[in-house]
């Protein structure tokens, strides 16, 4: 067991992943000399040579793309995409063949990429630095599309994506990039597929992912203090989402409210809301509650608290599933 | 020497440039002659240059106010363009108020050329706004930082110059590592195609961050336009004449019909990417030292003094000048008020879109239950 960062426990997945399997190659921006604009891939082009963690060209299309080739060609490529925003010169690459190859071909080629991406807000930064494009990639057939909140599972997750046959989108909540803590690289891990109640409760079921995961802690003790008891699941993967869990939980407190950074509007709170709606309709006692970034494209830095679910507002949807005065008390529908 | 003189090439001892790197100022500030590029600039007055000079020390100067600002917590980021001065006011000075730029992020002189409001250039790296000026105010879109895409920006604004018969030319500014994305391939296979009048003016600065020009061009840049059917140019970027006589050169092709043209301004970038940068991870100091010695403002300065038209008098009062530049710049950037809470709901459309309209009054109704 080490303390280690977020960040720094990817970078030991991905040395792992390195070293036990030399069909892993890294590709991506600034990741070789400069270790990566978060210096998740400090030391490991040193370690490993320029043929394994290679800087590529400026041209994500071109990372995503070449990645493909390397694939057919029985490599296993992991690529970085330096923020949320440079991801869609490769959406095309990952959208149409990433995804499709594997079906396409009848199972005869096999894309194990694993695509990580520096994702969310609350870091102050410019325009497309802040973005939470998951639900575009949840959306697509093909791809398992996963995130995690602890150093633990960063670690885990990322070796176990970087190991899975199929194509993974890899989302790292880039605000707890510096959040510390123990990692054992030879725990036996949670499967990345399955979602883990953090905190168990009993009047609410608070579903969160990747960064707000903390946020919604910190919401389950202050509403302690209230006498209220929240369950916080962390989903950790967002396609498939463990509807098993969740459901578990749901079917246990009656009540469900979920939270993310990316946009209400066609996010993964609306699938979790209506296959909750789905499979626990008996058992819910109130509506499903979302707190999540509004439907606008992320604010300028002195507008992010404007933008971003807080403690407050996801304490207001607590008390919205509870039935409790909350901001839309009288509010007409 | 009158300044009113032109400023013209001392034929005595001046080296014969090849036509694949234009330069006129070499880094002494001795006066080269280029038979080419010599008649584009013979107009060029050494008071005109000295204005040049005066332009690259302000814009040297706030540049440096900013990095200052950021430091002390005004400025979430900066890019710096220390280095480049002579790139950008080369070329933006060259153009008239009807042509139009589609810039990078690190143009901040270019937007000082066109005339963007001190505290404008501000407002995003403050985090204040999402954008800082009016495009249509100064001929001049808000930065691009998504890289490259901006060069197809400029090509279908080009052809819409050609659509309306008016001979305004837009100009594209991107870096040496941008020319890896697709989008400026793209751009100049548009370009070609539609004869547009366009300028690609990439400059080089010899970093994408931390990755060196070698791993995004095996040739000189400006050897790739050709291959698009688009002219180039390769000039000295830290040679304000060059880098002025290059861009009207190619102002003057787009605004006859002759459609685009590619300039490579070789130059360096001097600061770090950002202010978030570490450029002791990758920067060989020795490399560095060498491209200090072609500086583009030391230069101009010893020209100047050559030819007598700066005096230590006149040097001075530049100083003086960018000093209260930078102060008012400094002073527009403490005076940024924060934007109101609900603006984050504005002009996402044009119309109203109900959907956007039901969350701001939710929000709005949150946000007053903290009065009560
Ligand atoms: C599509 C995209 N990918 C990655 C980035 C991150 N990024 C910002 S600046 C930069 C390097 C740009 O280099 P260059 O084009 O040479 O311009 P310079 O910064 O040198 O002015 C990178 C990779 C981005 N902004 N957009
Ligand atoms: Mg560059």
């Amino acid at each position: 067991m080490t303390e280690l960062t977020l960040a720094k426990a990817l970078g030991s997945g991905l040395r792992r992943a390195l070293s036990d399997d030399d069909k892993v190659v890294l590709l991506g921006e600034d990741i070789g000399t400069l270790g990566g604009v978060f210096r998740v891939t400090d030391g490991l082009q040193r370690d490993f040579g320029k043929d394994r963690v290679i800087d590529t060209p400026l041209a994500e299309a071109g990372i995503i793309g070449m990645a493909v080739g390397l694939a057919f060609r029985g490599y296993r490529p992991v690529c970085e995409i330096q923020f949320d925003g440079f991801i869609y010169p490769g959406f095309d690459q990952i959208v149409a063949q990433v995804a499709k190859l594997h079906y396409r071909t009848a199972g005869k080629v096999r894309m194990p990429l694993t695509i990580r991406v520096p994702y969310g807000g609350g870091i102050g930064a410019v325009e497309h630095h802040s973005e939470s494009p998951e639900a575009y990639f949840a959306h697509t057939a093909g791809l398992r599309v996963v995130t995690c909140s602890t150093p633990q599972d960063a670690h885990s997750m990322l070796r176990e994506a970087i190991a899975s046959d199929d194509p993974v989108l890899f989302f790292e909540p880039k605000r707890r990039y510096w959040t510390k803590g123990e990692v054992d690289e030879d725990a036996t891990a949670l499967p990345m597929g399955k979602a883990r109640v953090v905190t168990e409760g009993t009047d609410v079921t608070l579903v969160t992912y990747g960064p707000l995961v903390a946020t919604a802690l910190d919401a389950a003790v202050a509403a302690a203090d209230d006498g209220i008891s929240i369950e916080v699941v962390d989903l950790r993967s967002l396609s498939p989402v463990d509807f098993d869990t969740v459901s578990a939980s749901v079917r246990k407190t009656g009540r469900l409210v979920i939270t993310h950074e990316a946009a209400e509007s066609g996010g993964i709170g609306a699938e979790i809301a209506a296959t909750l709606t789905d499979r626990c309709f008996y058992y819910l006692e109130a509506a499903p509650v979302r707190i999540t970034g509004f439907d606008v494209p992320y604010p300028a830095a002195k507008l992010e608290d404007h933008f971003l679910p807080d403690l407050d507002r996801i304490l207001d949807g607590v008390d919205r599933a509870l039935g409790r005065v909350n901001s839309l008390t009288g509010w007409s529908a | 020497m009158s300044t009113t003189v032109p400023v013209k090439a001392q034929m005595s001892g001046a080296k014969k440039q090849t036509p694949e790197f234009v330069q006129l100022l070499d880094p002494d500030g001795k006066r080269l002659s280029d038979e080419l590029y010599d008649p584009w600039v013979s107009d060029v007055t050494g008071d005109q240059l000295a204005s040049l000079y005066e332009d690259l020390i302000i814009v040297r100067r706030i540049d440096t106010e900013a990095t200052a600002l950021q430091r002390q917590g005004e400025l979430g980021l900066w890019p710096p363009l220390f280095g480049q001065e002579a790139a950008q006011v080369g070329s933006a000075r060259t153009l008239r108020p009807d042509d139009f730029v589609f810039s990078s992020y690190r143009e901040n002189a270019v937007a000082y050329c066109r005339g963007v409001k001190l505290p404008d250039l501000l407002r995003v790296w403050r985090g204040t706004a999402s954008s800082g000026w009016d495009p249509f105010e100064v001929g001049m879109a808000t930065p691009a930082v998504i890289i490259g895409a901006q060069t197809l920006h400029a090509t279908g604004y080009a052809v819409g110059c050609t659509f309306d018969g008016v001979d305004s030319v837009s100009v594209a500014y991107f870096g040496d590592g941008a020319t890896s994305e697709g989008d400026v391939n793209e751009a100049m296979v548009f370009a070609a195609s539609f004869n547009a009048p366009v300028i690609f003016f990439c400059q080089n600065n010899q970093w994408a961050i931390s990755e060196p020009v070698g791993l995004q061009a095996q040739r000189p840049i400006a050897d790739r336009a050709p291959g698009f059917g688009i002219p180039s140019i390769r000039v000295d970027g830290n040679d304000v004449l060059a880098v002025m006589a290059a861009t009207r050169s190619a102002l003057d092709r787009a605004r006859t019909g002759g459609g685009p043209t590619f300039i490579e301004a070789v130059t360096y970038r001097r600061g770090p990417h950002t202010t978030s940068d570490d450029p002791s991870r990758y920067v060989d100091p020795l490399v560095a030292k060498e491209w200090e010695a072609r500086d583009p403002i030391a230069r101009v300065e010893a020209f100047l003094r050559s030819e007598g038209v700066l005096t230590d008098e006149l040097a001075a009062s530049i100083q003086a000048r960018a000093d209260e530049v930078a102060a008012e710049f400094r002073a527009g950037c403490l005076a940024l008020e924060n934007p109101e809470p609900l603006s984050v709901f504005d002009n996402v459309y044009a119309t109203e879109h109900s959907g956007l309209a039901r969350q701001k009054s939710q929000y709005k109704a949150y946000l007053e239950g903290f009065d009560k």
